[in-house]
């Protein structure tokens, strides 16, 4: 099929894309493809914002001395990044776009449950955003991401309270998004389309639902709390008037503690589906898979106090933390056997999306084994605060979460925009963040190790090599993270139409036109077949 | 009166006798299972009210996944955060 | 003419709306029981750090008055079950009437509750009159605070309710809602009535019983 720069083929002109061309067709649109893209655009932004923010500490890192920002900037950058990084890139990104668009097509129906909800949920992460954006404006916030009492509480200067509104509203927008996940998966699934059929995407994503519904309430009550602590000074975090700064870190950790695995359950989901594509063979143990989802979903409630070990837990508590920690780590493991044995003797297409799924696989696994060093107590005491629990999370939110988040987005771009990108420049990309997150992060463990704490920049002149390596890496990551804003976006104009399964892949979004039509199905799909119904072909030939 | 509405009378009897009883334990010297033997009445009106209100009685199992769900959150937040509380002064920190 | 609603996309039945609905309106609920439970976890520990002082605290609480509104918000309770019943029976008058009953008596429970916190402020234990004065220990103070923030959310939440409520009794007297066809609305507000008395059900013991 021929195509030239604004020739639209027939399945575009009756796409979901096409039918409305106004601002107002897209703002109270409530298709979930839509809002999917709405979100996409959303987090795209935050994403350059905290972005920035990462830019400013690499580049004043760079130097031992404090000499790009001052303290209380220095202070105010790592706030910025990581309030934006978690609550406004990682917290939605795939759930909110990628399960926003799948979950319906994945499991053959019109729209999620409660669409007009879905909008809403939407608008409040927009609202949320615009008191985080006010917040920076107005001067920032110094606390960290964590807002630990008592200095969020009595002594931060800054706009604490506009940051922590941002955070509760935000809240309420995840809460929309998981409760309108589970409904929809258990009511509005086609004829044949069985638990044990669905995308393990779905069963991901239900399992992040169910956190995101049970943890993000007493975040939000935790909020609300340290907001009137500011603003009338009754003390329930300040021991001179009877509290505990320790309530605020146990309640904290409650919500954030199963948040990060919100942000890593729908990477797991994502790479399901990625090896399962590029291997063209039926997932290794399916309900290992799914099953340990739940688990990790369950087992991610018992473990928060592992980040307490050294703020004045007792010791009894810390150990009973210390082991169900290392449990966690039992049904990750799981899913990383099952996705390699996935790939072996399957007939591999190095495909960008796959080539992210690999990275994935490395990164994860690299900060999956360094969180169960942390997660033993003796070990967690010298190294708790350095540099390497940063490189730790940063292995595994972003070597994990976003280079899934990445893959996610080569592997079904073409079925949301129905152009194909190029492939080679996909590669690169690729290949550049992988090489640019090494170099980035891999120097931290060695300067964690060696003692160079967190949240610090001014450091000993020994440190500085190992920082100029990450702040190197960090460079070519940001080229990484620009390319596919070039290329993609170039494909809108001018990449060739994609067909409705350019990979070959099993699924329903496979079945439905690139892009899909508004009401997805012509007709409810029947299923029949298992799911990654591949045919296990001759590993020496390919298609 | 229609059986259902009948029920819900009852219950409602029950519930303003548990009140009764929780407000009467309060004058009791009970010394540290008073706030137990409260809650505890509190959990107790808290079921009926979720069952026969709130349907829960009628539903599928689903929805009282649901619920249990809510339930096993609140234990497992009070249990753990217990852990911390209670034992502090069991042992100090060597360091 | 069907007894149902026609089902709004994306479902295929009206049965899968209402099971939709209701599963959507408890895991909501869930949320509410999470937030007030983060609430109360810190109450726990609160007391747990100085039970004497919290003990010493709920003192100076009325007990009569809060024993009394538990026993108003229960009734409330009766009575919004009550109509959700006689709704599920088509009986548009009877339903409204008793979800007029609820508002009132949750407006009831409102005005009590006013008349305790001015009780309170005129004993000068409010943080804004006198400086709680009457209580003399921190811990003291924390645990009365808690219970300010603590019947505070709770009021609010009864607040929405009886807005909900209100709002559903005049479309249900004006027959904008018919019955039985849509009683799962009838149901769900229920839920919200009933959950936000759950909540005072467990506020009533950890405060006033504290004593």
């Amino acid at each position: 099929m021929t195509v030239g720069a604004t020739l639209e083929t027939p399945s575009e002109r009756a796409s979901y894309l096409r039918a409305g061309y106004s601002l107002r067709s897209w703002l109270t649109t409530t298709d979930h493809k839509r809002i999917a893209v709405l979100y996409l655009y959303a987090i795209t932004a935050f994403f350059f914002i905290g972005g920035i923010a990462a830019a400013l500490i690499r580049l004043d890192l760079a130097t031992p001395g404090g000499d790009l920002l001052s303290n209380e900037g220095y202070n105010r950058a790592f706030t910025l990044h990581g309030v934006v990084m978690v609550w406004f890139f990682l917290i939605p990104s795939i759930p909110a776009t990628f399960g926003n668009f799948l979950i319906p097509l994945m499991i053959g129906a019109q729209d999620l449950a409660f669409p007009r909800i879905n909008l809403a949920s939407w608008y409040l992460y927009v609202l949320a955003g615009l008191f985080t954006l006010y917040a920076l404006i107005a001067g920032g916030v110094d606390t960290g991401w964590t807002f630990y009492t008592p200095l969020s509480t009595l002594f931060a200067n800054g706009y604490v309270a506009a940051a922590l509104l941002a955070v509760i509203i935000v809240g309420f927008s995840s809460i929309f998004t998981g409760m309108n996940f589970i409904v929809t998966v258990h009511k509005l699934r086609c004829p044949g389309m069985t638990w044990s059929r669905l995308p393990l995407f779905v069963w991901s994503l239900y399992a992040t639902a169910m956190i995101l519904v049970l943890a993000t309430p007493v975040l939000t009550m935790l909020l609300i709390l340290v907001c009137i602590e500011r603003l009338s000074g009754i003390g329930i975090f300040n021991p001179d008037l009877g509290g505990d700064p320790l309530l605020y870190q146990h309640l904290f950790w409650f919500y954030s503690h199963p948040a990060v695995y919100i942000m890593v359950l729908p990477a797991f989901g994502v790479l399901s589906e990625l090896v399962t594509a590029a291997a063209r063979k039926r997932i290794f143990g399916y309900w290992f898979i799914a099953y340990s989802s739940v688990a990790i979903a369950v087992i991610g409630f018992l473990v928060w106090g592992h980040h307490m070990f050294v703020a004045g837990e007792s010791t009894y508590a810390s150990a009973v933390f210390s082991f169900l920690s290392i449990a966690v780590a039992v049904p990750s493991g799981i899913k990383v056997y099952n996705w390699i044995a996935t790939l072996y003797k399957g007939s591999i297409s190095l495909d960008p999306a796959f080539l992210f799924a690999m990275g994935f696989i490395g990164l994860f696994v690299i900060g999956g084994l360094t969180g169960l060093m942390l997660a033993m107590l003796a070990v967690d005491v010298h190294v708790h605060d350095t540099y390497f629990v940063v490189a730790h999370f940063h292995y595994i939110m972003v070597g994990g979460a976003v280079t899934a988040f990445f893959g996610a987005l080569h592997f079904w771009w073409p079925k949301i925009t129905g152009r194909m990108y190029n492939i080679t420049w996909g590669r690169i990309t690729a290949a550049l963040i992988f090489l640019g997150f090494n170099l980035t992060f891999f120097p931290q463990f060695i300067l964690g190790y060696l003692g160079m704490p967190r949240r610090y920049h001014v450091y000993p002149p020994e440190f500085q090599v190992l920082h100029v390596l990450s702040s190197a890496g960090a460079s070519i990551l940001a080229v990484g993270y620009l390319l596919p804003l070039i290329y993609l976006l170039y494909s809108l104009r001018h990449g060739q139409p994609a067909g409705s399964n350019p990979w070959g892949a099993t699924g329903l979004e496979w079945t439905v036109p690139s892009p899909p039509p508004k009401q997805n199905f012509a007709e409810m799909p029947v299923v029949t077949r298992p799911p990654y119904d591949y045919p296990i072909r001759d590993p020496m030939s390919r298609e | 009166m229609t059986a259902h509405v009948r029920t819900l009378v009852l219950i409602w009897i029950a519930l303003m006798a548990l009140l009764g009883l929780t407000l009467g334990a309060s004058f009791l010297p009970l010394g540290a299972f008073k706030p137990v033997v409260n809650v505890g009445i509190g959990f107790a009106k808290a079921a009926l009210i979720f069952w026969f209100f709130m349907h829960l009685r009628e539903v599928s199992g689903l929805i009282r996944l649901v619920a249990f769900a809510g339930a096993v959150g609140i234990i497992i937040m009070l249990a753990l955060i217990s852990s911390d509380y209670l034992t502090r002064h069991w042992l100090a920190a060597p360091l | 003419m069907s007894d149902q609603p026609a089902a709004h996309s994306p479902y295929a039945e009206p049965a899968q709306q209402r099971e939709a609905d209701l599963l959507g309106m408890y895991i909501f609920l869930v949320t509410e029981i999470m937030l007030f439970g983060g609430f109360l976890t810190a109450v726990y520990v609160v007391r747990v750090l100085h039970p004497e002082e919290a003990s010493s605290a709920a003192k100076h609480l009325n007990l009569w008055l809060g024993s009394l509104n538990t026993a108003v918000l229960l009734t409330s309770s009766l009575a919004m079950a009550l109509a959700v019943q006689l709704s599920r029976e088509g009986k548009l008058r009877a339903t409204s009437a008793w979800l007029c009953l609820t508002v009132v008596l949750g407006l009831v429970f409102l005005a009590i509750k006013s008349v305790e916190y001015y009780q309170e402020y005129a004993e000068g234990l409010m943080p804004l009159s006198d400086g709680m004065r009457p209580l003399s220990k921190p811990g003291e103070q924390l645990f009365f605070n808690f219970y300010l923030v603590g019947t505070g959310l709770h009021a609010l939440h009864l607040t929405i309710g009886i807005i909900l409520v209100s709002g559903l009794t005049r479309r249900v007297a004006h027959s904008e809602t018919p019955l039985p066809r849509r009683a799962v609305t009838v149901e769900i507000v229920g839920l919200y009535w009933h959950l936000v008395d759950v909540v005072w059900v467990f506020i009533y013991p950890i405060f006033y019983l504290a004593r």
